[in-house]
């Protein structure tokens, strides 16, 4: 195991130019019922733009703490999180809802769709506050749902309404989208449905992806893929040669 | 309409029982308050417009007999704008239809030119015509119980000779809305009637040529009321007045404002009731809702929804609440309005009762709605959109429970697991468990209040008609006679037993208050008329002394052992002081009563009596009634079952109305809450319970813990409510406890159990309800989704 430390702190300036978040020593703990849990013990990260990220580990890792931090749902207890010229750490549920709403796109395990709107309506939910959004009928038909506009989550397969849930983090164009465990409830074909959509939004909109996963396999499809374990960064490696979603077998 | 705005009316859709319930309790407050404050904004509004327009006074006189040169220094006191001299005799008229007299108010109208204060509104037929002496206008009220249409005729016994009047018109006046004798507690518009005559005619019959006997004022804008009357009383007391008074004592225009005062008060505390009720409701279903809602708000965050919107989002679902129910509410508070206005003119009487539904009414009871919900709802929103969203976005951590008190108490052994379950989640939130038992609680209380009325308004009567007053019939002198007289009356037809009173009019005075009325000399030893209280204890007229209503003692600021100035209005005019000697609980008016030759000693006169109580031979009544119609000495005979049964077929009518809408609105409440309860319980542990029937638990034994916790909570919260209703019963007898009338805090075990029946039931239904439910359980889909 490798300790994280500031030997395999990234550069800066990476390959693709200027970091778009930029983490430093950042801890999260928080209570859970009676207990209390560090999620995060010092971690430091950059991402880069269009930049496909998987972020592996296994269940209480702290990829999800780090994920909801990045996507600004969190704060860290300690340490500094920048997303381009915005502080994330400050605790300013203002600042942070306005760079949700018009920066991330999330897309996660359970969908979290809200069962008493269609598809369309899902999707219109975000359109409607965001500034720049491409229609929801646009947005459905790039995860392949035309057809399945008017329905209710209700009437929905478990890949459907993971779909929906992709159109609904894409239509407002983010700059960054972070998917928690996207196939994790979906069979293997569902699963690789939906990656194959992901991918596809990372390079058609070139929206920095960033994906968690326990499932080592999909690392495949990533351009980093970046291991943490008991809340800390443990191994990051770079594929010289991503592969589809298509081509992975797990 | 925004997507969020649809996810609002889906929501309501899907819970469309409970978003139902709950606009139905915020309706029973709306409507409660929309029927009340419109009621009373027609009484008040015609009132006022009548009195204006009818020229109703401002002071009235009554004395024995005063030259008309009289009022040229009448009109001389400063504030007095105007002033009227008019005849009024009481005379007995002998109707067909009634085999007892009845009386009739005859009233002097000018021969020439309108009169200029309580003018008449003809509503059928004519004026009187000058020289016609034999013509008279009836009051509707009086017509109507009789029949009588112009044409009619009727025989009065003026003066001991029968004489035939003839009905020209039927007419309104302003002094008469409440058409009651004064000095009568319950209106009887059969026995009683207001004739008004051509003045030359009424003053040859009464001897009364350049004279008069009655006086009213109307006074300047500003004009200080007690100065005026003080200087009239000054000027009028030579002419045996017996005392001026304004419109406060005024007899019709006191039972008015005190109806109007009941309203105002209806109009207040009931819808109170009622909308904090469904505050709290607000409260726990919003509260509810919003947690199984937490991941829908964190989604909705994690996209960038503010604070500020979801928060309205929410707020939005109550509104929507609001405005239904408030519709809802408006539309039956105007409906009931309409409805019990027509009511009221079976007993008030003007030319128009117009009930009219103003704006600023729907407008405040919309306001009053939508502040109870969003108040009762704004804690669980603020509360939900504080939630950081990553928080939310975590399943819930497990919760913690722990052994109940009782069950740390060593008494586990006899709990099944399923009653620990319910205990546990019960004494987990404790508060919530409160709250969803006051809510239950507050239903059994309005159940309750809506109920004893009745029981307590039959309790009053039965014990002032039939424990206290045990006459049958009342007869009154025109003048004081001699005592021996009651034996002369001992010994008509059919009387059993017969007792003397002496009335006096008088005033009392204490410091600086002072009280018109009538002191009652009664028997010492009364068989007929006892002095009764409110627990039923009848009371022994000291030799000596005043014993007062309680209201009246307050309405004084007098206690027992202070000595009062007595002010008599009547013959010698003595004034003495008097010492209060006791204090007593009563239903009807403010009374003083003193014993009667205490009283005669008082007056410095001999035993005289104003009149008599009677206990008759039922079957010799009408033999008993045509001797009296001939007595030239008897001025009025009060028929006790008469008046009763007038009470019970008008007031006593709309009492009942009314509290059957309280009823029904009680029970609507009580369902709403109880069924409220049940469902988002069940909505919260759907994932639970369907764990406990996959592994094996029967339905029966799942609806067992479900229900378990409604059947507990609704256990405890039965006995709160009882006692809540009776503190709320409490409050509605101070708050209608008036100089006219006061509801004992009598509640019937009936009600009690009236009140039991309705919350159980409520329970019963809302659970086999939410059984079904539980029955269709879709155990897979419960389980695969995250909670």
């Amino acid at each position: 195991m490798i300790d994280s430390s500031t030997a395999i702190l990234p550069a800066l300036d990476g390959p693709r130019g200027q970091a778009v978040f930029q983490a430093r020593g950042i801890t999260k703990v928080y209570r859970m019922g009676e207990v209390e849990v560090q999620a995060l013990r010092g971690v430091d990260l950059d991402l880069f733009p269009s930049e496909f990220v998987v972020l592996l580990g296994p269940s209480g890792s702290g990829k999800s703490t780090l994920l909801n931090i990045l996507g600004g749902l969190d704060v860290p207890t300690s340490g500094t999180v920048r997303y381009q010229n915005h502080d994330l750490s400050a605790e300013n549920d203002a600042l942070l809802t306005r760079y949700r709403r018009q920066h991330v796109g999330f897309v996660f395990q359970f969908y979290n769709l809200i069962p008493s709107l269609t598809a369309r309506e899902n999707v219109a939910l975000i359109t409607e506050i965001a500034a720049n959004p491409m229609p929801p009928e646009e947005a459905l038909a790039l995860v392949g749902l035309s057809e399945r506009m008017n329905h209710f989550p209700s009437q929905m397969s478990g890949g459907e309404q993971q779909r929906v849930a992709i159109a609904r983090a894409i239509a407002k164009r983010p700059d960054v989208l972070l998917c928690d465990e996207p196939t994790g409830a979906l069979d293997v074909t569902t699963g690789i449905v939906v990656l194959d959509v992901i991918a596809r939004v990372n390079r058609e909109l070139g929206t920095t992806t960033v994906v968690i996963t326990h499932n080592a396999v999909i690392a495949g499809m990533a351009d980093r893929v970046i291991t943490l374990s008991d809340g800390r960064i443990v191994a990051q490696k770079s594929n010289a040669a991503k592969r589809s979603a298509r081509e992975l077998v797990w | 309409m925004s997507v969020l705005d649809r996810k609002v009316l889906r929501d309501l859709w899907q819970m469309r029982g409970q978003a139902l319930a709950i606009a139905l309790v915020m309706a029973c407050g709306v409507a409660a308050f929309v029927m009340s404050l419109s009621m009373l904004h027609a009484l008040e509004n015609t009132q006022e417009r009548y009195y204006e327009d009818y020229q109703f006074p401002h002071i009235f006189v009554h004395l024995k007999r005063a030259p008309r040169t009289l009022l040229e220094r009448l009109v001389t006191v400063p504030g007095v704008s105007q002033a009227q001299a008019r005849i009024v005799e009481d005379v007995t008229l002998d109707m067909p239809a009634l085999a007892e007299p009845a009386v009739g108010r005859l009233i002097s109208l000018p021969e020439h030119g309108e009169a200029r204060m309580n003018r008449l509104y003809l509503r059928r037929g004519r004026w009187l015509e000058p020289g016609r002496s034999e013509e008279v206008l009836a009051n509707e009220a009086f017509a109507e119980a009789h029949g009588l249409h112009p044409g009619d005729s009727l025989v009065a016994i003026i003066n001991g000779r029968r004489q035939q009047l003839r009905i020209v018109g039927v007419v309104l006046s302003p002094e008469y809305i409440y058409q009651i004798r004064p000095g009568d507690m319950l209106p009887d518009a059969k026995r009683f009637g207001v004739l008004w005559m051509n003045e030359t005619d009424l003053a040859a019959a009464f001897d009364m040529e350049g004279a008069f006997n009655d006086l009213t004022l109307r006074l300047m804008p500003g004009a200080p009321e007690p100065e005026v009357i003080r200087r009239i009383d000054r000027l009028t007391a030579d002419y045996g007045s017996l005392g001026a008074y304004g419109r406060t004592d005024q007899t019709s225009n006191l039972f008015i404002s005190n109806e109007l005062r009941q309203l105002r008060s209806m109009a207040l505390i009931v819808p109170i009731i009622f909308l904090a009720v469904a505050a709290f409701l607000m409260n726990i279903v919003i509260t509810r809702l919003i947690g199984t809602q937490r991941e829908q708000i964190a989604t909705l965050k994690a996209f960038g929804y503010s604070r500020v919107e979801i928060g309205w989002h929410y707020l939005k679902m109550v509104l929507v609440l609001v405005v239904l129910g408030s519709v809802l509410g408006t539309a039956v508070g105007t409906w009931m309005g309409a409805g019990m206005t027509a009511l009221y003119t079976r007993f008030f009487h003007f030319p128009v009762l117009r009930y009219r539904l103003d704006p600023p009414v729907i407008g405040l009871g919309f306001l009053a709605c939508a502040a109870s919900a969003v108040g009762g709802a704004l804690g669980a929103v603020r509360r939900a959109v504080r939630q950081p969203p990553a928080e939310a976005m975590r399943p819930e951590p497990p919760q913690s429970f722990r052994p109940t008190v009782i069950e740390r108490l060593g008494f586990e052994r006899f709990f099944s697991p399923a009653l620990r379950m319910i205990l546990r989640q019960m004494e987990r939130r404790p508060l919530r468990a409160l709250l969803s038992a006051l809510v239950i609680a507050l239903a059994t209380a309005i159940l309750v209040v809506g109920d004893f009325v009745g029981g307590s308004v039959q309790y009053a009567l039965d014990t002032y008609f039939h424990l206290a007053q045990r006459q049958d019939v009342t007869v009154l002198f025109g003048e004081p006679s001699e005592g021996r007289v009651v034996y002369d009356l001992g010994h008509l037809p059919g009387v059993r037993s017969c007792e003397s009173f002496r009335n006096v009019p008088a005033r009392l005075h204490f410091g600086p208050r002072s009280r018109r009325l009538v002191i009652q000399g009664v028997e010492r030893q009364g068989e007929l008329n006892r002095l009764i209280d409110f627990h039923q204890q009848p009371l022994v007229v000291p030799a000596q002394g005043l014993v007062l209503s309680r209201k009246l003692a307050e309405l004084l600021d007098a206690h027992v052992g202070d000595a009062l100035t007595v002010e008599v209005l009547e013959g010698l005019r003595p004034v003495r002081e008097v010492l209060v000697v006791g204090v007593m609980e009563d239903f009807f008016g403010t009374n003083a009563y003193m014993e009667r030759t205490a009283l005669n000693r008082l007056m410095r006169e001999g035993p005289l009596v104003s009149g008599a109580y009677l206990a008759v031979d039922s079957a010799r009544l009408t033999e008993l009634y045509d001797k009296l119609k001939h007595c030239p000495g008897v001025a009025v005979v009060v028929v006790k079952e008469a008046a009763l049964k007038s009470f019970e077929d008008t007031i006593a009518e709309n009492l009942l109305i009314i509290k059957s809408f309280m009823v029904v609105f009680a029970c609507i409440i009580a369902f709403g809450v109880v069924y409220n309860s049940v469902r988002i319980t069940l909505a919260e542990r759907a994932r639970e319970l369907a764990t406990l029937r996959v592994i094996g638990f029967t339905r029966a034994e799942v609806s067992r813990i479900l229900l378990g916790e409604l059947a507990v909570l609704t256990v405890l919260a039965i006995p709160g409510g009882l006692w809540l209703g009776h503190a709320l019963a409490e409050l509605d007898t101070l708050v209608n406890d008036t100089e006219l009338f006061r509801l004992p805090l009598w509640i019937e075990p009936s009600t009690y159990g009236f009140a039991v029946v309705v919350t159980l039931s409520a329970a019963l239904v809302s659970g086999l309800i939410v059984r079904r439910q539980i029955d269709r359980l879709d155990l897979v889909s419960v389980l695969k989704t995250k909670e």
